[in-house]
């Protein structure tokens, strides 16, 4: 088998076995995996950036919760249908990410975390401001006659886990498709030498607005079907903490790897499900995780594997 | 009047804290993402050791000023030397692993001291009324008008922090320590061949940088109260004002400090606090992306 086979029936696989999975989970566990699914998606957008271009983004939370509130407002106040709603969510966050990427761009390593952080917390403090339209920390809920897309009701369980397959898996494959053509590998080259990369004639800059606005998107996917699918959106989705989480799934699942945004993601989810019943204070989790993977697993899980078992795992 | 007494103390709280986040990022060119939970926990143990000791307030307050940089600054020491020691000093690295610091010592401290707003007593506080001339009944009088006045308090806070400010200024440019950390912000590598112990120099300055926030995080706490969540603001401001500052540059940033606390204070006035905060992070931002130098770059070398 040639690895692009391999790798094609391993993630492959990967959705198969999660299309068997909600035959056979508990409800609850069901529930989790749905959202996972979910969160995962937004850990591959994010993966985009920051495993296989290497830009550190600590700012991706404006784009998730642009999504949100593109479609959640849509719902509320345009009085849209979900599948216009969610497109409207994707428009915003191509449209935010790209005007962010234009001007963050400009600036290299340290100056872009912190731009891209300091504009994410303007983007929530905005929603919070505009608490009038967004009710902003509170929330607003998307009520259940809202969330029909094309007569099937996404409220419940069972097609909310198809749904949220639907969109992961879909994610999973954008992300493998993409890393395996010309325009990944020139990220990849990016990430790895930016100086030799410029020299061979490729634009640095339209590759990485590039990567950053399919990046942002993605995020901004996860996010309106995140509020569509459990009907709920709020500013603590634009909070730094929800750009904090994507770095610590990708960093703990493998930076630069397809699978490892999933990986990443299940882990720290039970991690923190788990600690939670035991504690008030479950960022500890998420705390101690973030110091001992950049000391010790630079690389994450699926890194690991990639190193010692199957060199050529995309 | 009020407005800015009350941004004179916002900016030398302020200063203390963004000149031990700029000295850090100057000399180590580390972005210290756990700054504001420094100045956290020296708000922190300021109430316990207020509250643990008892007696006088002055007794607690005293002991705290002492004691709390030195515990902050010995857990900043222990943090350079194993972790960001680990990590070669990498600035992105740091970074994430600052973010873990941060998590850490948040939710230790909400684990061990609760989620509670708690408040220590200043160690004097007498009231100051300011005069104001009204025109009534018998001509003009000079009257005290409730609400319109400060407590000595607040005015001591002020004069600390110039003091301390000027004993950072005279460490840098005066010892031999200053000397010492100034060459390895110059040149690490040519630091080293001289003989110079970088690593202890990083370890000490992150130390150092810890505890200036602890102890604008004391000199606070009176104020306003300790909270777990509180080092949230003082860490966006101080990001604001050495970025504004000038990276790495002392004077820069002390000017900063005086311009963003006293213009904090005003913009409140005019516009609801969220607005300002959006305008002051927007502003950050950009300026960071058409003037890295910052705005008194030129004063920076």
């Amino acid at each position: 088998m040639s690895g692009g086979a391999r790798a094609f029936a391993l993630h492959g696989g990967l959705i198969v076995l999660l299309f068997v999975l909600q035959f056979v989970l508990p409800a609850y566990h069901h529930g989790n995996l749905a959202r996972i699914m979910v969160l995962a998606s937004y850990a591959v957008g994010y993966n985009i950036l920051f495993g296989y271009t290497g830009l550190l983004s600590l700012g991706h939370a404006l784009f998730f919760a642009a999504g949100m509130y593109g479609m959640g407002l849509g719902i509320q106040h345009l009085g849209l249908t979900p599948a216009p709603a969610l497109l409207l969510g994707l428009m915003a966050g191509a449209a935010v990410s790209g005007a962010l990427a234009l001007l963050a761009l400009r600036t290299t390593g340290v100056a872009f975390m912190i731009v891209t952080l300091m504009f994410a917390q303007a983007g929530y403090l905005t929603i919070l401001y505009f608490g009038e339209y967004t009710r902003g920390d509170e929330g607003f809920v998307i009520q259940q006659a809202q969330r029909m897309l094309w007569g099937i009701d996404l409220s419940d369980p069972g097609s909310r886990y198809f749904a949220a397959l639907i969109l992961f898996g879909s994610c999973l494959m954008l992300s493998l498709w993409m890393v395996r053509s010309p325009f990944g590998k020139v990220l990849v080259a990016i990430r790895e030498n930016e100086e030799r990369v410029r020299m061979l004639g490729y634009d640095i800059f339209a590759h990485k607005l590039g990567a950053m606005i399919i990046s942002g998107t993605i995020a901004a996917a996860a996010g309106a079907s995140y509020g569509l699918l459990f009907g709920y959106a709020g500013a603590s989705f634009a909070s730094v903490q929800y750009s904090i989480f994507p770095l610590l799934w990708v960093l703990l699942g493998g930076a630069g790897t397809v699978l490892g945004p999933f990986i990443g993601t299940l882990f720290m989810f039970y991690l923190i499900d788990l600690s939670s019943g035991v504690t008030t204070a479950y960022m500890l989790i998420a705390g101690v995780a973030l110091v001992l993977l950049t000391l010790f697993a630079p690389q994450g899980l699926m890194g690991e594997l990639r190193r010692r078992v199957w060199r050529g795992l995309p | 009047m009020l407005a800015s007494l009350e941004g004179a103390i916002t900016a030398a709280v302020l200063a203390l804290t963004a000149v031990g986040l700029s000295l850090v990022f100057g000399v180590m060119r580390v972005v210290n993402i756990a700054h504001g939970e420094f100045f956290m926990l020296g708000a922190v143990i300021a109430w316990w050791i207020a509250h643990s000791l008892g007696g006088h307030p002055v007794i607690g307050f005293s002991v705290a000023l002492v004691a709390a940089p030195l515990v902050v600054g010995a857990l900043a020491v222990a943090a350079d030397m194993t972790i960001l020691k680990r990590l070669n000093y990498d600035p992105e690295r740091t970074i994430v692993a600052t973010i873990g610091v941060l998590y850490i010592i948040q939710q230790m401290t909400l684990m061990g001291y609760g989620p509670d707003a708690r408040p220590v007593e200043p160690p004097f506080n007498t009231r100051l009324a300011i005069p104001w001339v009204e025109h009534g009944a018998e001509g003009w009088a000079m009257i005290w008008p409730w609400g319109l006045g400060t407590t000595s308090y607040k005015l001591a806070v002020i004069g600390a922090a110039v003091v301390l400010l000027c004993g950072v200024w005279i460490l840098m440019s005066r010892t031999r320590f200053g000397l010492v950390m100034r060459a390895t912000q110059a040149d690490r590598d040519m630091a080293l061949a001289f003989g110079i112990p970088v690593e202890r120099v990083y370890a000490l300055v992150f130390g150092l940088g810890a505890a200036l926030a602890a102890l604008a995080g004391v000199l606070i706490v009176p104020i306003q109260q300790a909270h777990y969540l509180m080092g949230a603001d003082p860490l966006l401001l101080s990001f604001i004002v050495v970025i504004i500052g000038g990276l790495g540059s002392l004077p820069g940033t002390v000017l900063a400090a005086v311009l963003i606390g006293m213009s904090d204070g005003i913009i409140s006035v005019f516009f609801s606090p969220t607005l300002a905060k959006i305008l002051a992070t927007l502003l950050v931002g950009l300026v960071l992306v058409f003037r890295p130098q910052g705005l008194f770059g030129a004063q920076s070398e």
